[in-house]
């Protein structure tokens, strides 16, 4: 690439097909978007197999470092490094504020929502959120009433899916606020990225994420018990076999904190205790990389062998800060998401600045006629998956499918919602040594302690098989570096 | 540190240190049997086995290539390399967090080279290449983790497995060998008795560091000798016996708990024991006795090491 002789980018692309959906990289006449020229220039003037190249050589670091994600159920060869596209998706300065504005404010309102189902219950009295919706909730904790949390913080950590309408326009799908994962794959793709196009990098000017970690402990930190002035931080793993062990280690290790499982704490008198070479030492807070059902057997599912018995009391006690707060799969349960806009003017008497996805609830009658009639145009969810589970998408479904998933819906319409099949935006990706478009989210990741504070970019994930429009990394997709730049 | 994970991060050690031992010992027996003289290699089959602790399914079946193979690469069998490597790194896998990096990813080369298609074809060239690699790669992942991890009470639980574990095995290879090394004709230094001799040093790797100690003057006693009493070598008994004292001795510095005493007097009593003998008095009495002596208290020191730091029973640490 030399200044002053304009790259040829046409065979960069060559039949890289445009339609309605937004691309990230060009816009609807086929012109490369301003921000993305540098990358289409530094692109074009690499030798062909040069990309192939240096993704090889990453692939072959991540196999040494042992990033990689489990796959259940094959007894050899059951670590699979994680897919990762080697092209970074960018996001102007001015698009990150209004998602940065847009989840703040959404995330503050999500919270006040929980902290006031699990008290006063005002939002119900008011009528606002219907109550049998949110007590027909799997998620919905009993046991969680009329709990004081510490700094009223129920969802400290938390990693909301946004998608870009063919308006250009962010949307949100929906909110993780129960054990959200993907962020040690954002931290990691931005070390390759650094390794792989440094001048790019930094002839960019992207803002930096790699204090995650830092600004995770200093939230987890800020919501120990009183009292506590060196509090003891543990991660809570389910194990060496859960798939996101990596990112458990990884975090673990970055903050410089122990990683525990059920089977190194005990409690006594209502104090959780780690067992350690030197005697049992006590906890203070914990964050919880472990579902709510398998805390602890006495509180929840007393088949669980995962979690730490007494825990939930100990909890209740307020001897120790369990991260995220039981419960809070309540507030992104699909069907309530359905209510979070209406939660934003509640609490906060603000206009939503990060719209939803139109959202249809199939225990309303005349929602349901109307979704069971159009069943081929939409996207039909179970309302307490997550992982791209328990999925019907519509115009890719045979007619057995959605003969399936009609009767199941009017079996427990409560269980489902359904959305409009969305046309998200798409990134180009490396293929064969061609760019070819496949279709994107972004997942920031937002910590919430003293403050809301979110780490510019977050993951981006890919939906890797060509058309395909489920990008979770159980079902197929891979990721990308997100550069929001300066 | 957490019980569950010094746990992890001794048996990573210990599993390491095995498949080295198996690795070499297997090594030299292949190249013994290349001289058709002294035992056969039915005997010397057995003999290997046996200071391998008498592993089970490698029984002798008249062909080397097949029980060697096995002893490598059979994953499902606990005394192969393979298996201990697996082993070792499923243990490093959950402590992943306690390890440097550097460490990891050498383990984990380790571990993806002998399961490639690589290895297999390293191994029907030459096997002696293949396990040469193989204990080359232990040795890198040992001396990348002595120079990149805090050498805190994680790194003294490694220490402490391997030479527990090296200890062990070394008294287990001699009590083994010293009935043939005794009783076969004293001095009759034949060319076979002297590759004997040359085998059971290599398979502690000891022939070039006997050699400047004693010369290449080769006799059973100085052997005996030098593989126990020695203070400055590290596959003799005595050097790992320091070796363990020091490393609980470091553990106990660093957690400050006060425990049982127990624990000291299992070590120092065997400390004291290789530490106010000498050859000629273990030769007087019974040289086999010692040994197993030896290998008993190392039995006795892991199940102090377990019931002080790992699964102690919860009354006992509120109390304290």
């Amino acid at each position: 690439m030399t200044a002053g002789h304009p790259v040829e980018l046409e065979p960069l692309f060559g039949d890289y097909p445009l339609d309605q959906a937004f691309d990230e990289m060009r816009a609807p006449g086929g012109e490369v978007r301003p921000h993305y020229r540098a990358l289409a220039e530094t692109l074009a003037a690499l030798p062909a197999d040069e990309l192939r190249r240096r993704k090889q050589s990453v692939d072959l670091a991540f196999l040494t470092q042992g990033i990689t994600f489990t796959v259940y159920g094959r007894e050899e060869g059951t670590e699979r490094i994680f897919p990762y596209d080697l092209l970074p998706r960018l996001v102007t300065a001015s698009e990150w504020d209004s998602i940065e504005r847009g989840l703040t404010q959404r995330i503050t309102a999500l919270n006040l929502f929980l902290r006031d189902v699990y008290s006063d219950a005002k939002i119900l009295a008011d009528r606002m959120v219907p109550r049998e919706l949110v007590y027909s909730c799997k998620h919905y904790r009993r046991q969680m009433r009329g709990l004081q949390v510490p700094r009223n913080v129920y969802i400290a950590v938390v990693g909301s899916d946004l998608l870009r309408l063919s308006t250009g326009e962010f949307v949100v799908l929906e909110d993780n606020l129960r054990v959200p994962s993907g962020v040690s794959y954002m931290l990691t793709n931005r070390r390759v990225m650094k390794r792989t196009f440094p001048q790019l990098f930094s002839s960019y000017g992207v803002r930096p994420i790699e204090h995650y970690p830092q600004v995770l402990l200093a939230t987890l930190r800020s919501l120990a018990p009183e009292g506590r002035p060196e509090p003891n931080i543990v991660l809570l793993t389910p194990g060496v076999f859960n798939s996101a062990y990596f990112e458990h280690t990884y975090l673990a290790r970055q903050m410089g904190i122990d990683l525990v499982e059920g089977r190194d704490l005990v409690t006594h008198d209502n104090i959780v205790y780690m067992r350690t070479t030197d005697g049992l030492k006590r906890v203070d807070v914990i964050y919880r990389r472990v579902d709510d059902d398998f805390s602890d057997p006495l509180a929840f599912r007393a088949d669980s062998a995962l979690g730490c018995a007494g825990l939930f009391n100990a909890y209740r006690a307020g001897n120790v800060t369990v991260s995220n707060a039981f419960g809070t799969g309540l507030a992104d349960d699909k069907a309530v998401y359905a209510y979070v806009p209406k939660m934003i003017r509640y609490y906060l008497d603000e206009d939503p600045i990060l719209p939803n996805v139109e959202t249809f609830l199939l225990s309303e009658d005349k929602e349901r006629k109307h979704v069971l009639a159009n069943l081929e145009k939409l996207v039909v969810k179970a309302v307490g998956e997550s992982g791209g589970y328990g999925m019907l998408i519509g115009p890719q479904s045979s007619a057995r499918q959605r003969e399936d998933f009609a009767r199941q819906i009017d079996a427990n319409p409560r269980n489902y919602i359904a959305q409009p099949t969305l046309d998200f935006s798409r990134a180009p990706c490396l293929v064969d040594d061609r760019l070819e478009p496949r279709h994107v989210d972004l997942r920031p990741y937002i910590l919430f302690g003293d403050k809301v504070n979110i780490v510019p970019g977050g993951l981006t994930r890919v939906a890797l098989e060509k058309g395909s429009l489920v990008v979770n990394s159980s079902q197929g997709g891979g990721s990308k570096d997100t550069w929001v730049l300066e | 540190m957490l019980s569950r994970v010094a746990d992890s991060l001794y048996w990573m050690s210990r599993y390491l240190e095995r498949a080295e031992n198996t690795a070499r010992l297997l090594d030299v027996t292949m190249g013994l049997m290349l001289d058709p003289g002294g035992a056969n290699a039915d005997e010397r089959w057995q003999r290997m086995t046996a200071a391998l602790g008498r592993p089970l399914g490698i029984a002798w079946n008249g062909s080397l290539e097949s029980r060697a193979h096995k002893l490598v690469f059979d994953h499902l069998d606990p005394s192969s390399v393979t298996y201990c490597i697996n082993a070792a790194r499923e243990n490093a896998r959950q402590v992943r967090e306690e390890i440097s990096t550097e460490q990891w990813q050498r383990l984990n080369r380790l571990f993806h080279h002998i399961h490639s298609p690589n290895a297999q074809t390293q191994y029907a060239t030459s096997a002696g290449d293949m396990l040469a690699s193989v204990v080359d790669g232990i040795h890198l992942f040992q001396g990348v983790g002595d120079s990149t991890m805090i050498h805190g009470q994680g790194w003294q639980f490694i220490r402490l497995g391997r030479s527990l574990e090296r200890a062990y095995a070394t008294a287990t290879l001699l009590e083994v060998y010293q009935s043939e090394l005794f009783h076969a004709h004293e001095r009759e230094s034949s060319g076979y008795q002297y590759l004997e001799l040359v085998g059971l040093l290599r398979c502690s790797t000891a022939f070039e560091a006997y050699c400047q100690v004693y010369t290449a003057d080769l006799s059973a006693e100085r052997i005996l000798e030098f593989l126990v009493l020695n203070r400055d070598f590290p596959h003799a008994i005595r050097y790992c016996v320091d070796n363990i004292r020091t490393a609980i001795e470091s553990i106990q510095r660093a957690g400050g708990r006060r425990v049982p005493d127990e624990i000291f007097a299992g070590v120092g009593k065997l400390h004291a024991m290789l530490g106010y003998t000498t050859i000629a008095e273990i030769l007087a009495t019974d040289a086999a006795a010692f040994l197993h002596n030896i290998r008993e208290q190392c039995l006795r020191i892991h199940e102090l090491v377990y019931r002080n730091y790992v699964h102690y029973s919860i009354q006992s640490a509120l109390a304290v």
